[in-house]
């Protein structure tokens, strides 16, 4: 069985209001953790696992199943929130988030939640891992397509740029590569600190197809995440950091601090 | 026992026509270089198997990263460049990527130490055994000549995790007879003598033995040489019982002092046996250009700095005796 059918938009739009109120309720639980770009990825996670890949919560070591990689690893609290939706994981289990001995870690960890597809946290590596595993898949003759989101200041890393070139020489088609550009990372705006434009142009020269969409929007998504024949793909979605709470929407001081008790009720409010 | 110590091929070479062998018996093995393949000798490996070669090009991060996804789905991916090279670039990579989630790479670096010569320094590979000491779950060893880089590159093949192996440039005299066993974490014991224990890996174990046989014609000392070519895990029940017997033990190694078998070597040591240990080891410097003879001479990385280092720690255990005389 191939589980979790694309849905219908106004489906998936309640599905990601459910996400982005568990995510901000992790974190405040929590108390610390990355609410800016977790809820960035709200739609583009869903999207992936509700209708996007070839996967099965019943059989999660299915051989054939499309991999994802959450290569900017701290947005985990939106990925463990989509997997609990999607019949992986318990949702009971989201709130023991960065607790001692929780299978949740702060950052994905596949030791304690072998259903992971990588551990990550350390930014630029998930794009090589993903050539890996699209590599295996070729050498197989698996119809395995991987999927790999990447934060926009994880881009910077050097790496991103080794992989890119790999993927491009070699014509992995069967690589989608996700930019989560929400135009901030830690420190402030990627255009102050170091711009990473022309972001798509970047893509192309490394020999990949893109794609430039809305980030929140789930029909753009299901379109622009289709592989092309012959080359890789890079999907460059423009997206919002703290999309769906107004007071973490483009503010780079959500990067990676928890909500305070009241700020959470009012974010809930916000998103009832 | 004595050995005649033949010159044979260089770990390089036995690692390069192993890994096609193994990949001849396991589809599942794949090869990853990074623009050193001829060097490392994968090449022998991409020729046959070019659908099974991955050269990554000079992107060593890249490299380690991709194994890792190649063997989450299955693979056993063997990764190779200049150690120097692959350890430093690739250093993050291997701890996220391979130690951390326990992937199934193995990291076979050549050109360690400083007996890859001319090149000088910047090539020069003398932090890699600390560094890959560092990581938890990694299996660190360093075969003596080409029988023991055959017997640990199967040893590695069959072993699931991350293991990583350090073979060398130069040509390397032959120790052991070929079929001699290998398994990771037990030591081998080559001399058995009771006044001092060399322990050793690599290049220097040919060494170590040309060492204990001029001590014992030239000064009537009688040494213990361990390869010890497992560093991590250490053989401690071996080197605990070689300690307790001798007394005195030196640990050469051709790399830094810190981290690697001088570390492993003496932390166990402390805390089993407490022993005068001698370390023959580089400083804590970087070296220079020259043939490799000529630096291991400089740096006394060689039977003549052995020797040396075991008349001064002969000496050392005679005073120490003295100062304490066993009940």
């Amino acid at each position: 069985m191939i589980a979790a059918q694309k849905a219908q938009p106004e489906k998936l739009a309640e599905v990601a209001r459910e996400i982005r109120r568990c995510v901000v309720r992790m974190i405040g639980e929590a108390g610390s953790g990355h609410p800016g770009g977790s809820l960035s990825i709200v739609e583009l996670v869903t999207a992936m696992f509700f209708g996007g890949m070839r996967h099965d919560p019943t059989n999660p070591q299915w051989m054939d199943r499309d991999r994802f990689i959450l290569s900017k690893g701290h947005g985990c609290p939106t990925l463990y929130a989509v997997l609990a939706e999607a019949g992986y994981i318990s949702k009971e289990s989201l709130m023991t988030l960065r607790k001692l001995g929780s299978p949740l870690q702060g950052h994905p960890d596949k030791r304690f939640l072998p259903i992971l597809e990588a551990s990550t946290g350390s930014l630029g590596q998930g794009l090589s891992i993903g050539i890996g595993m699209a590599l295996a898949a070729r050498l197989d003759g698996r119809p395995s397509l991987t999927y790999v989101l990447l934060g926009d200041g994880e881009i910077q890393e050097g790496q991103i740029w080794e992989a890119a070139a790999f993927a491009g020489h070699h014509k992995l088609d069967t690589l989608i590569a996700i930019v989560d550009y929400n135009k901030i990372q830690l420190d402030g705006f990627l255009k102050d600190i170091l711009n990473m434009e022309p972001m798509a142009a970047k893509w192309k020269a490394f020999g990949w197809e893109t794609r430039e969409i809305d980030g929140h929007d789930f029909d753009q998504i299901f379109q622009a995440i289709k592989p092309v024949s012959g080359r890789p793909l890079a999907v460059i979605a423009h997206t919002i950091k703290g999309k769906g709470v107004s007071f973490m929407e483009n503010n780079p001081e959500f990067h990676g601090v928890a909500p305070t008790r009241d700020e959470l009720e009012k974010a809930l409010a916000e998103l009832a | 026992m004595t050995y005649d110590l033949r010159m044979g091929m260089a770990t390089r070479d036995a690692y390069g026509k192993m890994l096609v062998e193994i990949g001849r018996e396991d589809p599942n093995v794949v090869a990853l270089d990074a623009d050193l393949s001829k060097s490392t000798k994968t090449a022998l490996f991409g020729k046959e198997f070019p659908g099974r070669f991955f050269n990554a090009g000079i992107c060593e991060a890249n490299m380690v990263s991709m194994a890792a996804g190649l063997a989450s789905c299955g693979k056993i991916p063997f990764i190779s460049s200049f150690s120097v090279f692959l350890m430093n670039k690739g250093f993050d990579q291997l701890r996220m990527c391979v130690a951390y989630p326990g992937n199934n790479v193995k990291v076979i670096v050549s050109h360690g130490g400083i007996s890859i010569g001319e090149d000088g320094p910047s090539q020069q590979s003398i932090e890699d055994i600390a560094l890959a000491c560092s990581l938890p779950g990694f299996i660190v060893n360093v075969p003596a000549d080409e029988v023991a880089t055959r017997a640990l590159v199967r040893a590695a093949h069959a072993h699931r995790g991350p293991v990583f192996m350090r073979v060398g440039r130069p040509k390397t005299p032959i120790v052991y007879d070929e079929g001699e066993p290998f398994e990771f974490g037990k030591g081998k014991t080559l001399i058995t003598g009771d006044d001092l224990a060399i322990v050793t890996c690599g290049g220097l174990v040919a060494e170590a033995i040309r060492a204990a046989d001029a001590l014992e014609r030239i000064h009537s000392l009688y040494a213990t040489v361990i390869d010890m070519h497992t560093i991590k895990p250490l053989d401690i029940e071996l080197l605990v019982s070689a300690a307790k017997r001798t007394r005195a033990v030196i640990v050469a190694e051709e790399a830094l002092p810190d981290g690697g078998l001088c570390s492993a070597v003496a932390r166990c040591l402390a805390e089993h046996c407490p022993t005068p240990i001698a370390f023959v080891a580089l400083p804590d410097a970087y070296a220079e250009s020259g043939t490799p003879a000529q630096l291991l001479e400089k740096y006394g990385l060689n039977s003549k700095g052995i020797e040396a280092a075991a008349l001064r720690l002969a000496k050392r255990k005679a005073s120490a005796c003295r100062e304490q005389p066993v009940a």
